[in-house]
């Protein structure tokens, strides 16, 4: 067995496990907060990366693009609020889930209907071929910078939670509604804060998977790898998003290169599914998950 | 004025626990079974028949077995397209290894594959719930497809991944144009709503309705849940796979794996969501919609432009147009469709009283 | 049959013996050496504060508890782990305290479910309604009328439970457990946010279901007017300890009960 193989393999596999992360990370957050598991997360990174590759496209400066973007982003978070979540609210969330794949649809008409559904080209200055070795191992550089992308928004996204008065709220909002509403903190302005975050993950998950793969409606898909991401690394959790995302990355590289060729290939598609419900058979809340106790 | 059930006393509980206990409806439904079986075989062209109510009655079946599972029993499937390709596979299969087979054999053939396949899929129904749940049909909806993509055996060998039904042919009647076709597939949509009708009145259904909505008392009750949820697995998946086969044979005539791919599956999750969870009327309503929709829109969009729409266009509308309604039915009216025809119906039937 | 004939039962008339049970969760202890047993044909409540342990022992009896230390025998033998879909067959039906109706059915669907478990599954017959399956929805159809008329809840049976008012929820409820024709019926808060009007009808029917078809009883109830009225005998729990049993009148007026309630030691 070729060792150097192995782990370039492997690095290859953490590191666009990263990616996944990025996309689960913005799931987790909704779900933390709400309850509701957001369908339409994948639809989000299409509709941001889309709007943010237009306006740079209109020649706008990078930085700008990225504000106006944002502040779409926001928008569309409030009129999220305002138009599905507060008629449904009280509603069980197995309705919520099934709005929120509605909303899905909503997002990826919307957002190939007023930008366009062609694929664009985005490119963040970085050689998405470029790369360097470690002894034998390529080591794509692209995926590096994404990696570093990811950790730096978990970073912001934990300081945030943990020392912000908002963070705080969202925190006791995801602990338990009905205690949070109680000593006063409004649960609908916390739910537009945290869509506006998710938003906010999904522009950043949209530029970098964009600038990999083109912005395009593919993109949109990535939404379904990060459910057994979600599955694995357990839906409250966002250590759980990043290790859930390491671990399917990983397993599925792995997989496709040892195991796919016995098996006629493209395994990576159902790979990850496979790997959840074995997670899910075992320990249904997922690696870091809080366990579910239900009451008689 | 017209619906009205006083006067008409049921003097024993078996008169009561008719299928459709009230005279109206009775009638109702004989003047609809008429319309489907005479009056569109006289009126309805080619086009009509093929293009729009064959595939119009094939989805209403997937979504009926969908809502069997999801309506009735209560346990959320994102894999029903993954088990129609079962069915279709299965039959397929079944004919071209032994030509001989009558094709309604292979049909049920690919139905008991498809159950057997959806029992197996949704064994982690007995641990896991919600969208959970909803991530273990997504694990049969991908693996499905790869399976029958990637291994050539399923589709006899073809080089281009796709399958061409054989002719179907029984009692030296050849359904080989749209008429036949119809009429076909509309004898055994009726027979399955028929059935599934009395099975969610009768003890099954209401096991699958409590386990739906309080499982603990259900267990309380002495409803075995995992029985109960892989019976509701099992019926569900079946139908589908009928459908699949269906939609193979009848409908496309050639079909790729690709054919039965997710959007199919929340296609037909829309079609229950928006005509109506735990009603086979809903069904019906739903599947019509979603087939009649697009094509309204793509008639609007000539009308109101003059074809200077791209179908491009028209497809993200429809996108959005779809999306729009799952959440309207959500918020407005959970039970869809069929319910809103309910409503009426009370209404109508304490007219002009308003209570 | 009198309150004193009941007391003086002989020993084959315990229907369930529950001896020195512990139960913990974690580390919080729900139940510790609790020794209670129920007899054939009485009205047994279990009182005490909130957080005493009285759903903890109810459970118990019900079996989806099984306690750490202690046994339970039910009519003579000794009781183990039992699926909970089970307990129903041993002839134990329960209420809950939130209403745990089925809200998407009407109240006759919600109690002809009870019947379930009396009828045969046959997937060909019931798909087609014909046979036996037809014939057994059409005979349990006729109990559960007997039910309906006996809960005075006719004009009501098409209506779907969601809509119906909370008194008659709890009834439909009742009937629901009754349809299984339990010999030990157990009741979790059957009077939690009544009117009077309506505890005084439930009182009426959990004494009829007794006295008529000697039913088994044992209920959960916070107001202790009824418990008074209503009970043969009653157990008083205490953080997860037994501090009195007897009739209603020697439990009232024993000093650690009323320290209990008034919150002294």
């Amino acid at each position: 067995m070729d060792w150097w193989f192995f782990f370039e393999v492997v690095v290859g596999g953490l590191l666009s496990g990263v990616m996944y992360s990025l996309v689960a990370l913005g799931f987790v957050l909704i779900f933390k907060a709400s309850g509701v598991f957001n369908f339409a997360q994948g639809a989000m990174v299409l509709f941001a990366a889309l709007t943010f590759v237009r306006l740079l496209e209109m020649n706008i400066p990078m930085l700008a693009a990225l504000g106006l973007t944002m502040i779409v982003m926001v928008i569309l978070a409030i009129a999220i609020e305002r138009i599905v979540l507060r008629p449904l609210v009280n509603q069980d969330l197995i309705i919520l889930f099934m709005a929120t794949i509605g909303l899905n649809y909503f997002i990826e008409g919307m957002a190939q209907l007023v930008w366009d559904s062609d694929v664009h080209v985005l490119n963040l200055g970085i050689d998405e071929y470029a790369g360097f070795e470690i002894g034998n191992a390529f080591i794509n550089k692209f995926d590096v910078w994404a990696a570093l992308i990811a950790g730096v928004l978990v970073l912001i996204l934990s300081l945030f939670f943990r020392y912000t008065v908002i963070g705080r709220a969202l925190r006791a909002v995801a602990d338990d509604h009905q205690a949070a509403l109680s000593v006063g903190i409004p649960l609908r302005t916390i739910w537009i804060y945290v869509w506006s975050t998710a938003g906010l993950v999904a522009l950043v998950a949209g530029v970098v998977w964009g600038s990999k793969l083109g912005v395009q409606f593919a993109i949109s898909t990535v939404a379904l790898k990060a459910i057994p991401v979600l599955i694995i690394g357990g839906f409250t959790s966002v250590p759980g998003a990043i290790l859930g995302g390491l671990i399917v990355g990983c397993g599925e590289k792995l997989a496709e290169v040892y195991v796919g060729p016995f098996v006629g290939g493209a395994i990576e598609n159902w790979f990850p599914y496979m790997l959840a419900m074995v997670v899910l058979m075992i320990r249904p809340q997922g690696i870091f998950g809080e366990k579910i106790i239900e009451r008689v | 004025m017209f619906y009205r059930e006083s006067g008409q006393f049921k003097t024993s509980y078996k008169a009561d626990q008719a299928i459709l206990p009230i005279f109206q409806d009775r009638v109702a439904m004989v003047f609809m079974l008429l319309v489907a079986f005479v009056v569109i075989p006289i009126f309805a062209n080619d086009y009509w028949l093929g293009s729009i109510l064959v595939p119009f009655l094939v989805l209403s079946l997937a979504a009926l077995g969908l809502n069997v599972l999801t309506g009735y029993a209560g346990q959320i499937s994102l894999g029903t397209a993954g088990f129609m390709a079962v069915g279709a596979f299965a039959a397929f299969n079944l004919q071209i290894r032994i030509p001989e087979v009558p094709f309604l054999l292979a049909f049920v053939w690919g139905g008991l594959w498809a159950a057997l396949v959806g029992v197996i899929f949704g064994l982690p129904s007995l641990r896991i719930k919600g969208f959970y749940l909803a991530v273990a049909t997504l694990a049969a909806q991908f693996f499905i497809e790869w399976l029958f993509t990637h291994f050539d055996w399923f589709t006899n060998h073809s080089t281009s991944g796709v399958i061409t039904s054989p002719p179907m042919e029984m009692f030296g009647i050849s359904f080989d144009n749209p008429l036949n076709k119809y009429l076909l597939v509309l004898a055994i949509v009726v027979l399955f709503a028929f059935a599934v009708r009395n099975l969610v009145r009768s003890e099954i259904g209401r096991a699958w309705m409590a386990v739906r909505d309080m499982d603990i008392a259900a267990e309380a009750l002495g409803i075995n849940l995992m029985k109960t949820k892989l019976l509701a697995f099992g019926v569900s998946s079946f139908i589908c796979g009928v459908s699949g086969a269906l939609w193979a044979y009848v409908f496309l005539g050639t079909v790729e794996p690709q054919a039965f791919d997710i959007i199919r599956s929340f296609e037909i999750l829309f079609m229950i969501v928006i005509g109506g969870l735990g009603s086979v009327a809903g069904a019906f309503l739903g599947a019509g919609f979603i087939v009649l929709l697009p094509i309204l829109l793509n008639n609007l969009g000539t009308l109101f432009t003059g074809g200077q729409v791209s179908t491009g266009t028209i497809a993200h509308i429809e996108y959005m147009v779809f999306g729009a309604f799952i959440i309207f039915f959500l918020i407005i009216e959970p039970n869809g469709l069929a319910r809103l025809w309910q409503t009426g119906k009370e209404k109508l039937r304490l007219w002009p009283f308003p209570y | 049959m009198s309150i004193k004939d009941k007391n003086t039962a002989a020993q084959s008339d315990i229907l369930m013996n529950i001896k020195d049970i512990s139960l913990s969760f974690g580390g919080l202890k729900a139940l510790l050496n609790v020794n209670l047993h129920i007899k054939k044909g009485e009205i047994l409540a279990i009182i005490g504060p909130n957080g005493a342990g009285k759903s903890s022992m109810l459970n118990v009896i019900s079996g989806i508890y099984v306690p750490q230390k202690g046994t339970v025998e039910w009519k003579g033998k000794l009781r183990k782990k039992i699926a909970p879909h089970n307990i129903a067959r041993m002839g134990i039906a329960r209420t809950f305290q939130n209403i745990a109706l089925f809200r998407g059915m009407t109240a006759l669907e919600n109690i002809l479910t009870g019947r379930n478990i009396l009828m045969k599954r046959n997937l060909f017959h019931e798909m087609f309604y014909i046979g036996k399956g037809r014939r057994q929805e059409e005979e349990h159809r006729k109990k559960v009328e007997e039910i309906i008329d006996y809960l005075e809840i006719q004009s009501i049976r098409k209506t779907p439970v969601a809509r119906l008012p909370y008194g008659l929820q709890k009834r439909v409820e009742l009937g629901r457990a009754l349809a299984l024709e339990p010999e030990l019926l157990l009741l979790d808060e059957p009077m939690a946010g009544m009117n009077v009007e309506e505890k005084e009808d439930m009182c009426r029917f959990i004494l009829d279901v007794n006295d008529q078809f000697g039913t088994t009883i044992v209920l959960i109830e916070h107001d202790m007017g009824v418990v008074m009225d209503i009970s043969d005998r009653v157990a008083v729990l205490d953080y997860g300890i037994k501090i009195a049993d007897g009739t209603p009148d020697k439990v009232r007026s024993e000093q650690k009960v009323i320290d209990a309630y008034l919150g002294v030691g």
